[in-house]
C-alpha cells in the first residue's frame, strides 16, 4: 500500500509531505479518504524508522512551536504529542485548563487566539465536547489537531491502532477487527471504525446493547452483543475501556457482570485464531475488559501501540503544519 | 369622522392597497382585489376601488392579513445582549409579523402585572408591531406555585406558559389547566420529559451516534405530549402544544383530535426544513430545542400541517448573542433567531414544493395562531385593524448577517438562498416596514 518508500531520503518536512495531502487540520478520520489515511500511515512508518523507533531526534520541525491544550486529564496522549513534537525539534507549550484564563471565564476561542498570538504553529486540543476542535479550526489560522473530542473522534489513537495492526500484518484490507466494549462513549472506537473501513477491513462492534447501537449497521459495521460468537472470526480484538465518566445512567448492572460477558480472558483466548492480535487503547482496567494474562500475553501488542503513538503524532504534526505553510504561502485555504 | 358627501377614498386617512392577490383564510377569500383602509381599519375589499390619496400598488404580490407569531422570545428584560423589545419587534415586522406573543423567559420572569405593563410600554415605544404577553404559569417559572393568573389575565396576559422550559410538574400543570379555564386563556406547553433529554445537544439517532453528541430522544417529547393531551382531555382545559417535532407527537395529536379533544399545536420552520445532519458541521446555530430531527419527522410534520393536525406555524424565535453561541456545543444555548426567515421558509419549503397551498399556509400564520390566543387579529374582515402583510412571493434573497434586524443572527440558514419575503407591512393602516 502507499507510494512513499519508507527508506527514502528526506531532510525537510516539505520533502516528506506529498502534495496530495491538503489537510491543515487533523480533526478526525471520518472525512479522510484512503489516500489520506495511507499517507498518514506511511509517514508514521517512515518517521518511526528515521528516528530508529521514535527514539532519535530528527529536526524537521525545528522552527515550530506546538501548544498542548488539554481540557481533560491525559498523561499518555499529552506526553506522546509532546515527545513527538520534541523528537522533530519543535518547541512545546503546555497549557492546562485549570491554570488558565478559562477558569476566569475566557472563552475557548479567545484562549486559543491568545495562544496562537504567541506564534504557535499548531494546537493539539483535547476537550470533553465533540466539535470543539472543529470550532477552533474555524477561528484560528494555525493547525488544529484533535487529541480527543468527547466521544466523537481521536484520530491519532485510531491511526496508532491501525499502524500497530499494519506492522504485524502488513495490510489492513480483508482483516476482521472487533472493537469490544463501550462504543457509545468511545472516540477511539469511532476513529478506528472510519480508518479501518476506509482501508478495507471488516469491522465488528461488540458490547452490551446499551453501549452498542444497532444504527452502526447503517454504516456498514457489523453489530454484535455476544463476544463468544465473534471471537473465532476475528484477526484483531481492540478492547475498549468503559468510559464511566461520560455515562449519566450506568448502562449495565455491575462491573462484575460486564467482565463476565465481555472481559477477554484465557478461556476466551482458547477460541481465538492462533495469530489474533490484542489491542487496548488504555488505560487498561485489568480484570474488567481484559485479564492480566491476556494483556501481558504473547498476542498483546499494547506496548507497541504506545510507541506507535509517537510515530503517528510525529506524522500528524508534520503533515498538518506543512499543509498549513503551503496554503498560507499560496494564499489558499482548505 | 368623514362627511357623508365626500367619497370614502378621498378622506385624509385613507389608503388603498391596489391590485394584489388578496388571500384571507379567515374569510376563505382568494382573489385579485383592492383593499380600502380608512383610519386604520379595513373598510372594503373589492374590485376597482377608487382612491386618490395613498395608494400601494400590490400587483403581482400577495396581500395577506398581518402575520401572527405566537412563539417569540424577546429577551428583555434581563437578556438585552440577545435581543430587546425594540430590535425583536423590528425583526418581527421585517419578517411580516404584525402581531407577536412573547414568552415569559425574561429575568425576572413575566409573572407579575408590572412585568406585563413593562413589556406593553416598551412595545408601544418601539412602535413596530403589536406585542401580546404570554405570562408564566408558575411563579418565577419554577414549576412550584401558580402565578396570579387572574390578575395577569386582567393586565393583558393572553396565555400562560413556562416555555421554553417544559411544565415538568404534572400536578401543577393539571391545576393550571383547570384554573386558567376561568379566564378562558390557554396553557402553552413545550412538551419534553427532561429525564430523557437532559444534557442532550441534538436529536438521538444515527447522526448523534456518529458525532458522539448526547441525544434527545423523541420519546422525551412524545411522552410529554401524551401526558399533556390526557390532562387536556380530563380537565377540559385549553392546551396549546408548542414546538412539535416528532412523528410520534404528530400522531398522538392526530388521534386526540379525532376523538374530540380540543387542542392546538404548532411547528417551527426549522423543524420542517432541517434535519439532524445539519449538526455534522458542529455549528451551534443548529442547536435548538426541540432538536432538528430526521427526515421521517419532517415528513410527519408536513403531513400534520396538511391534514390540520398542526394548526400553527410559529417561528420559535430564540435570539442568542454570538458570544454565547460561539462556544463548545454543550455550553452554547439552544435557539435560532427565526423571525426574519420564517415566512421565506414557509414559502420555500412548503408552498414552492407543493406541500401546502397559499391559503392553508397563511391560515397557519394568521387566523389560526390568532385564535389560539383569542386575538382579533389575522383577518382582513371589514372593521378589523388594518394589519396587512404584502408578500413578494418571487423575490429570491440570500440570508446574511446584515439581513437581520434582530440583535442576534444565530441562524443555521446563513448563506442559504430563500424565496419570498414581506414587501410592505402595515399595522393599524400605517406602513411600518417597506422593502427599500
Amino acid at each position: 500500500m502507499g507510494t512513499t518508500d519508507p527508506n527514502s531520503e528526506f531532510t525537510t518536512a516539505a520533502e516528506l509531505v506529498p502534495q496530495s495531502w491538503k489537510h491543515r487540520h487533523l480533526l478526525g478520520l471520518e472525512n479522510l479518504n484512503k489516500e489520506d489515511i495511507t499517507t498518514l500511515l506511511q509517514t508514521a512508518v517512515t518517521l518511526k524508522s528515521a528516528t530508529s523507533g521514535c527514539h532519535n531526534k530528527l529536526d524537521i520541525l525545528e522552527d515550530l512551536t506546538i501548544a498542548n491544550m488539554f481540557f481533560e486529564d491525559s498523561t499518555r496522549t499529552r506526553n506522546s504529542f509532546s515527545l513527538a513534537a520534541r523528537r522533530l525539534g519543535a518547541e512545546t507549550v503546555e497549557f492546562s485548563a485549570s491554570s488558565s484564563s478559562l477558569s476566569k471565564g475566557e472563552t475557548l476561542i479567545d484562549t486559543a487566539k491568545t495562544i496562537e498570538a504567541m506564534n504557535v504553529d499548531a494546537i493539539v486540543i483535547r476537550h470533553s465536547t465533540p466539535g470543539s476542535p472543529h470550532l477552533l479550526s474555524n477561528n484560528v489560522d494555525c493547525s488544529i489537531l484533535n487529541a480527543g473530542d468527547g466521544p466523537h473522534e481521536h484520530p491519532t489513537q485510531g491511526m496508532l491502532d491501525i499502524m500497530t495492526i499494519y506492522e504485524q500484518r502488513g495490510t489492513i484490507e480483508g482483516l476482521t477487527v472487533a472493537m469490544v466494549g463501550d462504543i457509545t462513549y468511545s472516540r477511539t472506537a469511532r476513529s478506528n471504525i472510519w480508518g479501518l473501513k476506509t482501508l478495507g477491513a471488516h469491522v465488528i462492534v461488540c458490547g452490551p446493547s446499551t453501549l452498542v447501537s444497532s444504527a452502526w449497521e447503517q454504516y456498514g459495521v457489523e453489530v454484535s452483543h455476544n463476544l463468544d460468537d465473534i471471537i473465532p472470526r476475528c484477526d484483531v480484538l481492540n478492547l475498549l475501556r468503559i468510559q464511566f465518566e461520560r455515562q449519566y445512567t450506568r448502562p449495565f448492572p455491575s462491573v462484575r457482570e460486564y467482565a463476565f460477558l465481555y472481559g477477554m480472558n484465557k478461556e476466551r483466548m482458547a477460541h481465538a485464531k492462533e495469530d489474533i492480535l490484542i489491542l487496548a487503547p488504555g488505560p487498561i482496567n485489568r480484570g474488567v475488559e481484559v485479564t492480566p494474562d491476556v494483556a501481558d500475553g504473547p498476542h498483546s501488542v499494547i506496548l507497541n501501540q504506545v510507541t506507535n503513538g509517537i510515530a503517528v503524532r510525529m506524522a500528524a504534526l508534520t503533515l498538518t503544519t506543512t499543509a498549513n505553510q503551503r496554503q498560507s504561502s499560496n494564499g489558499g485555504s482548505e | 369622522m368623514m362627511s357623508d358627501s365626500s367619497p370614502l377614498a378621498t378622506t385624509e386617512n385613507s389608503l388603498l392597497i391596489r391590485g394584489g392577490q388578496v388571500i384571507d383564510p379567515s374569510q376563505d377569500y382568494n382573489g385579485i382585489a383592492d383593499i380600502l383602509v380608512i383610519d386604520g381599519v379595513i373598510v372594503e375589499i373589492g374590485k376597482n376601488l377608487s382612491g386618490n390619496n395613498n395608494v400601494i400598488d400590490a400587483t403581482d404580490k400577495i396581500v395577506a392579513p398581518g402575520l401572527v407569531d405566537i412563539h417569540v422570545q424577546l429577551r428583555e428584560p434581563g437578556f438585552e445582549e440577545d435581543e430587546c423589545i425594540a430590535t425583536g419587534t423590528a425583526a418581527a415586522i421585517a419578517g411580516g409579523f404584525t402581531s407577536i406573543a412573547c414568552l415569559p423567559n425574561t429575568s425576572p420572569a413575566i409573572d407579575t402585572q408590572a412585568q406585563i405593563q413593562f413589556i406593553q410600554q416598551k412595545a408601544i415605544q418601539a412602535d413596530n408591531c403589536n406585542v401580546y404577553v404570554i405570562a408564566a404559569v408558575s411563579k418565577n417559572r419554577q414549576g412550584e406555585e401558580l402565578a396570579e393568573m387572574g390578575m395577569l389575565a386582567e393586565t393583558g396576559a393572553v396565555g400562560f406558559s413556562d416555555a421554553p422550559a417544559p411544565l415538568g410538574n404534572t400536578d401543577l400543570f393539571r391545576r393550571a389547566l383547570e384554573y386558567s379555564k376561568m379566564f378562558n386563556k390557554p396553557i402553552l406547553d413545550h412538551p419534553e420529559l427532561p429525564e430523557l433529554s437532559q444534557s442532550g445537544i441534538m436529536h438521538a439517532g444515527a447522526t448523534s451516534m456518529v458525532l458522539g453528541l448526547s441525544g434527545m430522544h423523541p420519546d422525551s417529547e412524545e411522552l410529554a405530549t401524551g401526558r399533556d393531551l390526557l390532562l387536556c382531555e380530563t380537565t377540559g382545559g385549553r392546551l396549546h402544544l408548542m414546538d412539535i417535532s416528532t412523528q410520534g407527537s404528530v400522531e398522538l395529536i392526530r388521534r386526540a383530535k379525532a376523538r374530540g379533544v380540543i387542542v392546538t399545536a404548532e411547528v417551527s420552520p426549522h423543524n420542517f426544513s432541517l434535519t439532524d445532519e445539519s449538526l455534522r458541521s458542529f455549528n451551534s446555530n443548529c442547536k435548538v430545542n426541540p432538536p432538528l430531527r430526521d427526515q421521517r419527522c419532517i415528513e410527519a410534520c408536513v403531513a400534520g400541517l396538511q391534514d390540520g393536525t398542526l394548526d400553527v406555524i410559529a417561528s420559535s424565535h430564540a435570539p442568542r448573542a454570538s458570544e454565547k453561541k460561539m462556544q463548545e456545543l454543550d455550553q452554547a444555548p439552544f435557539g435560532i433567531s427565526a423571525l426574519e426567515t420564517a415566512l421565506a421558509l414557509v414559502i420555500s419549503e412548503l408552498i414552492e414544493p407543493g406541500h401546502l397551498d397559499w391559503d392553508s399556509a397563511l391560515e397557519k400564520l394568521t387566523v389560526n395562531p390568532a385564535r389560539v390566543l383569542g386575538l382579533a387579529k389575522g383577518t382582513l374582515e371589514i372593521g378589523a385593524d388594518a394589519d396587512v402583510t404584502i408578500i413578494d412571493p418571487h423575490h429570491q434573497w440570500t440570508v446574511t448577517r446584515s439581513s437581520f434586524r434582530s440583535k442576534s443572527c444565530n441562524t443555521p440558514y446563513l448563506g442559504r438562498s430563500l424565496k419570498g419575503r414581506a414587501d410592505t407591512v402595515l399595522v393599524g393602516g400605517e406602513v411600518r416596514f417597506q422593502v427599500s
